[in-house]
């Protein structure tokens, strides 16, 4: 088994044990910190896919600012472990076999399309590191607008985050 | 040395995807929840770099770039949502918030 087979099984393990840690864990602060060890993993699966600025992306703004915002409200509200409640009474018998009947559907629909074809057969571009100045000039070249849009975003966002925490007198 | 197969780091996107989907439908916590919808954001830019290579074209990429952009401001609104919520109902249950609840 060659080096990035490897890293990679050993990155998709530590993803999924840490997002079956997020639901099983009944202390938010546990989910919180399950949560960072997937996002850290798959900052090094983007590494391992050649995208070294949404990897160093991933790991300051989702495994750093977003993570730490969450980690914050928990310790400012003293959140504690999560009361159990009883399940809804159609789940077992309705719910449970849909969902297993919309999985089988999707995986059947992968497994006869021709994009599912594609998928399973592309081998995927020449292992090379995309460069992050051809990222930056398609970014602010071709997508000029729906940056400066953000920017209105975020700010939006800020200011509905202020009114939202505002104790009122 | 032999590339991981694209097909691999779909199938993990998908798996990512249905687990987040899991922890948003079970927990009861609302500070899970929006952890789930977290969850399903980082599987969904792992499907945008995968196919983004595959195709060796950036426009994946810079989608996902927009995708964390829209994350961090859906949290930093939804935590303001939690607060507000935690402290007019003194509880962090969903179950707790059922006003327009038939």
């Amino acid at each position: 088994m060659s080096l990035p087979l490897l890293l990679f099984f050993a990155c998709a393990a530590a993803a999924v044990a840490g997002a079956i840690m997020l639901i099983v864990a009944r202390e938010p602060i546990h989910s919180a910190l399950a949560l960072i060890l997937v996002m850290v993993s798959l900052a090094v699966l983007y590494l391992l896919l050649g995208a070294e600025f949404i990897a160093a992306v991933q790991v300051i703004v989702y495994a750093g600012a977003i993570m730490v915002l969450f980690v914050f409200v928990i310790m400012l509200l003293n959140a504690g472990a999560e009361e159990r409640t009883h399940w809804s009474k159609i789940a077992p018998w309705a719910g449970l076999p849909l969902a297993f009947f919309l999985l089988l559907c999707l995986a059947h629909f992968l497994g006869h399309s021709a994009i599912g074809r594609t998928i399973a057969n592309g081998s995927g571009a020449p292992n090379t590191a995309v460069s992050t100045r051809a990222l930056s000039e398609m970014l602010f070249r071709d997508y000029l607008f729906p940056f400066e849009a953000t920017s209105i975003l975020i700010l939006i966002a800020i200011l509905g985050a202020l009114v939202l925490a505002k104790r009122d007198e | 040395m032999t590339a991981v197969p694209i097909s691999y780091y779909l199938v993990l996107s998908a798996v990512l995807f249905g687990l987040g989907v899991v922890a948003f439908v079970f927990k009861r916590n609302i500070i899970t929840l929006l952890m789930g919808i977290e969850l399903m954001l980082n599987a969904v830019n792992l499907a945008f770099v995968a196919f983004a290579r595959a195709r060796g074209q950036l426009d994946g990429l810079v989608f996902v770039f927009f995708v964390i952009v829209v994350a961090a401001a859906e949290a930093a609104v939804g935590l303001g949502i939690v607060i507000a919520l935690a402290r007019n109902r003194e509880s962090l249950n969903v179950e707790r918030v059922n006003l327009l609840k038939l």
